[in-house]
């Protein structure tokens, strides 16, 4: 152990592991909760995934019942999003943010320990609705009526969980956003300026304002359902004088951050990973800023474009068509700043670069079809096809994973002081990437062949490419429990290390504490210049 | 029961799947793009999706071969040194600016194609698209007419591994009938949960909204049969409500109207008739599986928690008024809807026979059209 962790040993209390775990206000042990329970949920969203691959796999209906294919199909969504990447990117947050600017932990423990200690309660009645009578089908939008009323034309329970599970979900995301806000605006060390500050930490201050501001649009628009389901209201139902259609601008408005909260982290990381392995500074810092700011507001006037073929009127759909194509300008801007960094760097390519570069290439084929999408007359063929399933998974599913595994693979020897499986690494990663690939990219020749999205059953044409998505989908999914079990190999029987700075390219607060880092990041603070 | 040899179906699936990847021949005829359509609003949208895919591969190619090359020259296993530079202003500012007028060069197009989707006046026949979970309901405004049209594609192909035909669920017992070189305008709604209304060779989809009225147009320029689907999640049967349209010469259009009319007025007169029971019985078996098996199933064996069996059911086999009542004006709360609007009273006395007297109910009596009209009146 190093000098620092003992000083600080000296006087932590070290209680018995239930209470460590439950009672804890540590920013790295919430971290580790966070990502602990975000793999768990990965693993389980991700095996709703495999089932329903199954049932794709040839036209016919073998294995699932449609309206249990929906299901799935409901859930999976839900569960990824809510209960995976965002806690994922929520527990990096907990574990760098401290790191990266220099102070001891959050600025607000008890509300980090309460952030967390959420989410059980409400990944268990959004788990609970699975099994009570009304399981959602109504997909992640949730969208009524078919919300409200269901296949069986009848309200009922699961419906319910699932609001209520939203509600927990939206109060946890807002605890965790504004202590992200309060310990970056109160607790850099002296000397970091805001423009100073790490990218990262630039990413998850916009996602936290963006969170606050999106959360509570959706927690009153599925009251708005609880209410249209239990109390007589018609927020939604025409024959009271509502509006379904009303119901798909608030998820919308809320929906179009939610895609930016996921992420906006992940650009974060990326520009810390390319640069080290580049072994140069960042290109365009201030760029970068100035292009997340700049997503971050269009991202509030661009929820309709999820919504053209719903009859909005023309002057409607071509407002939002041109604020979405805005959006491309910002996004380049990154992705022209990351190749720049690697523009006459010295490179090198270890597993978080790799993942880095995938997730550039990735989150690129997202944003290129995104274009697509945002072209509104084009959009009447794409909309609510595969074409749309895969531009999304490659957006804000995929390129996720591939930020969350790369940032893995790059801090954890910091937060351990082990060092992972670099040849198991590399074996993991162009497996997966080859895989998923696979599933995927098939799934845009589908779209456009006209294979509208969440069916259980397809036309012959279909066949072929559903059979390729599908095998895909099994090797990708597969080799994420490898990567799971790199990360406990070295979590548990990694190399020791107990250099400082893992990699040599890396710069930055929390390459100068000792490996694995304290338990209390900086007990003074460091000064910045 | 359809539990049953679920895992030899599913092996069976996974061989045949695996012996349909086989020639190469099969994947040529496979489709991987949008199809340029038979409207002018489908070929507008045509180009304007290869034009933005043109430029995006473009920008593609240029960036990651910048990119890969960085990869390959700049690597330090070659013994790159890094070079400190950290931003640039002019390439800062051109990056920033040229993708803005390549986007509002695209806006032109865009906006154009968008205009011309949107005008749907001067319409020469006008149809009414109502979805229903899980089937489309057409009515020309013009000449009264009016049905329903449901999936033919018969169960055991989708449940029970038979062999698929060529249209699997993608044909429809009764196509949407529409004329060549006319303006066609639809008026689109729906009766109960979203729904969307897409023929791909159309060139576009349009949101089925219950309570709403949403619009669309086209002008088919060559006869043929164009296939689509719903595009809206809509619940259960979500993947089986397809959409058939034949395109026909304004000649034979004219004809199929006609008997359409005819067919209408046959249809009044027969409601004075009395049928036989093999006549209710071959004829409710028909309305079953097109309008009720989606639900009930097709031995009528219903879906635990769902939608209930018809097989022994209370209804089924209790008074008869009651039956016929709930197949008229459906039930409250449930997912039973009328179908006193979809189905004349052959149809409707036909499949309450039907449901009383087949799956082993047995009950033994006979609806009569007339006895429907008399309860259309209660």
């Amino acid at each position: 152990m190093t000098h620092a962790t003992m000083t600080h040993a000296a006087h932590d209390e070290h209680p018995t592991w239930l209470r460590r775990w439950v009672f804890t206000t540590n920013h790295k042990d919430i971290g580790t909760l966070y990502l602990v329970f975000a793999a768990l949920m990965f693993v389980f969203a991700g095996s709703q995934a495999m089932a329903f691959r199954l049932e794709l796999f040839a036209p016919g209906i073998q294995f699932i019942d449609p309206l249990a294919f929906n299901q799935f199909v409901t859930i999976h969504g839900l569960v990824m999003v809510f209960g995976a990447v965002m806690p994922a990117f929520a527990g990096l947050a907990n574990w760098l943010i401290p790191m990266m600017i220099g102070a001891p932990d959050m600025a607000l423990p008890r509300i980090n320990n309460w952030g967390f200690w959420i989410l059980p309660f409400a990944a268990s009645l959004l788990l609970l609705s699975i099994v009570v009578p009304g399981t959602p089908e109504a997909g992640w939008t949730m969208y009524p009526p078919l919300s409200i009323v269901g296949s069986s034309g009848k309200v009922q329970l699961g419906g319910d969980l699932l609001i209520f599970a939203v509600h927990l979900l939206g109060m946890s995301s807002i605890l965790g956003a504004i202590n992200i806000i309060v310990t970056i605006l109160n607790m850099r060390a002296p000397g970091m300026s805001l423009m100073k500050l790490p990218m990262f930490c630039w990413a998850w201050l916009i996602t936290a304002f963006l969170l606050i501001a999106a959360m509570p649009v959706l927690a009153g628009g599925v009251t708005m359902l609880l209410t249209d389901r239990h109390f007589g209201t018609s927020f939604f139902d025409a024959a009271g004088g509502g509006d379904p259609v009303l119901f798909q601008h608030i998820f919308w408005f809320f929906g179009h951050p939610e895609v930016y909260i996921i992420i906006l982290p992940a650009f974060g990381i990326i520009s810390h990973i390319v640069p080290a392995f580049s072994r140069k500074p960042l290109f365009g810092y201030a760029s970068m800023i100035y292009a997340l700011v700049g997503i971050a507001f269009l991202s509030f006037i661009v929820w309709a474009h999820h919504m053209y073929t719903t009859g909005m009127p023309l002057a409607g759909n071509l407002f939002f068509m041109y604020a979405t194509m805005l959006i491309a300008v910002p996004t380049g801007v990154k992705i022209f700043n990351w190749v720049s960094t690697m523009w006459k760097g010295s490179l090198s390519f270890e597993a978080p670069m790799l993942c880095a570069l995938a997730f550039i290439m990735i989150f690129t084929v997202g944003g290129f079809t995104g274009m697509m999408l945002a072209m509104a007359p084009a959009d009447y063929q794409y909309h609510d096809t595969y074409f749309v399933v895969s531009h999304f998974h490659y957006t804000m599913g995929i390129s996720a994973i591939y930020a969350i595994v790369g940032a893995i693979y790059f801090w954890l020897p910091k937060w351990s002081g082990r060092l992972y499986d670099e040849r198991l690494a590399r074996i993991q990663f162009w497996i997966s990437i080859v895989a998923v690939n696979v599933t995927f990219f098939p799934q845009f020749f589908l779209g456009l062949a006209g294979m509208p999205r969440r069916i259980p059953d397809y036309a012959l044409q279909f066949a072929d490419f559903n059979m390729l998505s599908s095998l895909g989908a099994w090797v990708f999914g597969s080799a994420q429990l490898l990567f799971l079990y790199i990360v406990l190999k070295t979590v548990f029987a990694g190399r020791r290390t107990a250099e400082a700075r893992v990699w040599d390219g890396a710069t930055g607060l929390e390459w100068t504490l000792p490996s694995p880092a304290p338990y209390h990041s900086f007990a003074t603070p460091p000064v910045v210049h | 029961m359809r539990g049953r040899n679920k895992s030899n179906r599913g092996c069976a699936a996974f061989g045949a799947g695996l012996a349909s990847l086989g020639p190469a021949a099969a994947w040529a005829e496979m489709r991987v793009n949008l199809p340029e359509g038979v409207t002018p609003i489908s070929h507008e949208v045509y180009d304007l999706h290869m034009l933005i895919l043109a430029i995006c591969a473009a920008i593609g190619v240029l960036l990651f071969a910048v990119m890969f090359y960085s990869i390959y020259a700049h690597r330090r296993s070659k013994g790159a040194v890094a070079v400190q530079f950290h931003e640039h202003a002019l390439v800062e500012v051109l990056w920033t600016v040229v993708p803005f007028v390549i986007l509002v060069a695209m806006a032109v197009p865009a906006t154009k194609s968008m205009i011309a989707l949107h005008d749907t006046g001067e319409a020469d026949v006008t149809v009414k698209v109502t979805g229903y979970q899980w089937k489309w309901q057409y009515e020309y405004l013009e000449d009264g007419i009016k049905f329903v049209s449901n999936l033919k594609t018969p169960s055991e192909q989708i449940y029970d591994g038979a062999a698929k035909g060529e249209n699997y669920l993608l044909e429809v017992d009764n196509p949407l009938v529409l004329p060549v070189n006319k303006k066609v305008r639809f008026l689109i709604t729906a009766a109960d949960v979203l729904h969307a209304w897409w023929v791909p060779e159309f060139g576009w989809k349009q949101d089925a909204t219950p309570g709403f009225v949403n619009e669309g147009w086209a002008r088919i320029e060559k006869p043929g049969t164009y296939r689509g689907q719903c595009t809206e999640l809509c619940g259960r049967g979500h993947g089986f409500m397809p959409i058939v349209v034949e395109a026909r010469s304004e000649a034979e259009y004219a004809e199929w109207v006609e008997e359409r009319k005819q067919e209408r007025a046959a249809a009044e007169a027969a409601s004075a008739e009395t049928f036989t029971m093999e006549q209710l019985m071959e004829e409710g078996a028909k309305v079953y599986n097109a309008s009720c098996a989606a639900c009930h199933q097709a031995k009528g064996e219903g879906v635990p928690g769902a939608f209930p069996a018809i097989a022994g059911s209370a209804t089924a086999k209790g008074p008869v008024g009651a039956h016929m009542n709930i197949v008229l004006n459906g039930r409250p709360n449930t997912a039973m809807m009328p179908f006193g609007g979809q189905l004349d009273d052959l149809h409707i006395a036909a499949v309450v026979t039907y449901e009383r007297n087949a799956f082993g109910n047995g009950v033994g009596d006979r609806v009569q059209p007339a006895d429907v009209k008399a309860a259309r009146g209660r």
